[in-house]
């Protein structure tokens, strides 16, 4: 079993890798807030202070919270799951969102507007489709138990709730656009209540799995391994997975559908230390905000005034260099190579 | 208190001095409980059902939605538009103001930069809770039918404080359906009835009966092949046209290059007559808008007709 006392030198050089990605968060929360609408506006140092505070921090704080639930997500996947494909949507709570915000879009646009509706709102129609998603997955799987049968659910559940909304789309061509934006994830309309709110969720998750991390190291060396050492699997794996779903579904309602960032964060994570689950999900944390939150900049950046969808910049930027990095396990280990061919 | 009348009606002068003095009595105290309330500030449900009151008269206006800075330019408040999504093109002022994106990607900084003091926009617009959080005023109007059109063209003089802004608003509202009367009175004899498919949108989307197009249709005369119960926009089968046999087909340009090699199509009794209008992408913006141009459009729907009806 890891001992929980890892050699020194990996631990200080997980805590050195840790500072260097909160001194990257810093810097990008600090760029988010000097980066206006006409691209970088260093000169104009003294701009609309509101504008800076009311727009800008908010929603470059938002894309920190929301790729750092992403990144704690993903992580929690990939350890439950022990797959290094898992992913923060593969319950099927991606699809369950679109279905929700398609759903809420045809009521918006096409129906009478209740008060129900009015107080949910899109942002808690994508949460709730979250929600059920996974609930689904969970009944289709008839529990935690047998984790290729919970994937497969997933998928199922996913593809299903997909065409649902695809249905939606083509019954109601009007809502196309709106969905197909919040698919494609982007954080210009995140302000402080829903950073607040992910915030909360960031703490709160991040606290319990931290708390249950040893049972992902046993799970990490079989599940019989885990049962041996005396761990309540089956509880904690409840547990966990009521963490991922949480902060799965608090990022997509506020962002939308942003790719790739509870994949990749993880990864990066891995390719630079070596480690207890405790620390590489925290470090997964940080690796996520800072991704997505260098993606905000970019988006914003890159072609102003013109905004590019976050979830594109994400997926160009952490593929990229996920590439770029099994390129060098491969040329360098022969373990792969073989693999490869 | 019913916010579609700000009453503003006084009694006539009547001649008599002391009805005179008790009239303008009566009014100067009518017009001081209305300064409170109704003159001064307008409470308007937007088609969120929300209640929504302006104050004083909002002289940054910002529209996303292409026909409601149609309707405010109409009303003669064009240059209180301080920006605008970036598919409105007319009239010609607003093609040179700030363009904000659409109504998914709306560049929130850029409007705010703006500092309106009303936003227009859709229901399904994604910046509305945004902007009201920031403390900017909305209003979702989206008008649906031409009842609605009506509604919305109210409603958005109201909002705009313009004076005298029923009669304003009833006024552009007469001048369209005279225009409408005028355009379907054009209508060659030989269209009225003709049956007819109108392609909206790439992908079978069609104009039905119960769509604003659909009633403009209906009102020269021609049969929709689409019926009321359809929908407005529904996408419908390609065999589903070929088996009504539309004696019209109206479409976008682009649409109309390939029309003959859908599969079937070519017995299309509109094809082989060779009735089929296709506008341009400027003309399709007349004519797919729900603004204040629904007349021109029935003007080019009608000067199509009657292209096709003299050969």
């Amino acid at each position: 079993m890891n001992s929980n006392a890892p050699p020194t030198s990996h631990q200080s050089r997980n805590m050195g890798f840790a500072g260097l990605l909160l001194l990257g968060l810093i810097a990008v929360v600090l760029m988010g807030v000097q980066l206006g609408s006409e691209g970088l506006a260093w000169r104009s140092v003294q701009a609309d202070w509101t504008l800076m505070t009311d727009i800008r921090l908010p929603r470059t704080l938002g894309a920190c919270l929301a790729g750092a639930l992403l990144g704690l997500a993903g992580a929690l996947a990939q350890g439950l799951f022990r797959n290094p494909l898992a992913d923060p949507y593969l319950l099927g709570s991606a699809s369950g969102a679109s279905l929700g915000v398609a759903l809420g879009m045809v009521m918006l646009s096409h129906m009478g507007t209740s008060l129900w509706f009015v107080k949910v709102g899109i942002t808690g129609m994508a949460f709730l489709g979250a929600w059920a998603a996974v609930a689904l997955s969970l009944l289709l799987s008839w529990g935690v138990q047998h984790t290729l049968r919970l994937l497969l659910a997933g998928v199922v559940v996913g593809v299903v709730l997909g065409a649902l909304a695809s249905l939606l789309l083509i019954m109601y061509p009007s809502i196309q656009g709106s969905v197909q934006s919040f698919m494609l994830g982007s954080t210009a309309y995140v302000g402080w209540p829903a950073c607040l709110l992910m915030g909360l969720v960031l703490l709160l998750s991040w606290l319990l799995a931290v708390a249950a991390s040893p049972m992902l190291d046993g799970l990490a060396l079989g599940e019989s391994t885990a049962q041996s050492l005396g761990l309540p699997v089956r509880q904690l794996r409840w547990l966990l997975l009521a963490v991922l779903s949480l902060c799965t579904a608090a990022a997509v309602a506020q962002t939308g559908l942003i790719a790739f960032v509870g994949l990749a964060a993880p990864h990066l994570v891995r390719a630079r230390m070596k480690g207890v689950h405790r620390q590489s999900l925290s470090l997964s944390c940080l690796m996520g905000g800072l991704l997505l939150g260098g993606a905000d900049l970019l988006a914003r950046g890159l072609m102003a005034p013109i905004e590019l969808p976050v979830g594109v910049l994400t997926a160009i930027c952490g593929g990229g260099y996920l590439l770029y990095l099994m390129h060098g396990v491969t040329t360098s280990s022969r373990a792969y190579k073989g693999a490869g061919s | 208190m019913n916010n579609l009348q700000p009453a503003r009606r006084m009694p006539p002068f009547t001649g008599h001095f002391k009805r005179f003095c008790l009239a303008s009595m009566l009014c100067l105290s009518a017009l001081n409980t209305f300064a409170q309330t109704a003159a001064s500030s307008v409470r308007i449900q937007d088609d969120r059902a929300r209640w929504v009151t302006i104050d004083t008269a909002p002289l940054r206006v910002v529209s996303l939605l292409p026909s409601l800075g149609e309707i405010v330019c109409e009303l003669g408040a064009c240059d209180r538009l301080v920006g605008t999504d970036r598919y409105s093109n007319w009239p010609e002022r607003v093609k040179q103001l700030p363009k904000l994106g659409g109504l998914d990607d709306t560049q929130l900084e850029a409007l705010i930069k703006l500092k309106p003091d009303l936003v227009l926009l859709a229901k399904s617009a994604r910046a509305t809770d945004r902007l009201e959080s920031l403390g900017v005023k909305v209003l979702a109007l989206e008008p649906q039918s031409q009842d609605d059109m009506r509604r919305v063209i109210l409603q958005v003089a109201q909002a705009l404080h313009l004076p005298n802004a029923n009669l304003r608003a009833d006024q552009m509202w007469q001048n369209i359906q005279r225009k409408m009367d005028v355009a379907a009175a054009r209508v060659p004899a030989a269209a009225k009835g003709a049956r007819i498919y109108f392609e909206a949108g790439s992908g079978y989307f069609a104009a039905g009966e119960a769509s604003y197009i659909g009633e403009t249709l209906k009102r020269l005369g021609l049969r929709n092949v689409v019926g009321p119960t359809m929908g407005a926009f529904p996408q419908v089968n390609p065999e589903f046209v070929v088996k009504a046999n539309p004696q019209i087909i109206f479409l976008g340009e682009r649409a109309a290059i390939d029309l003959q090699n859908r599969p079937g199509w070519h017995r299309i009794e509109a094809l082989q007559n060779q009735r089929v209008c296709s506008f341009t992408p400027a003309q399709s913006d007349i004519v797919v808008r729900s603004g204040p141009r629904i007349a021109e459009a029935a003007e080019l729907m009608v000067d199509c007709l009657q292209r096709m009806y003299s050969q």
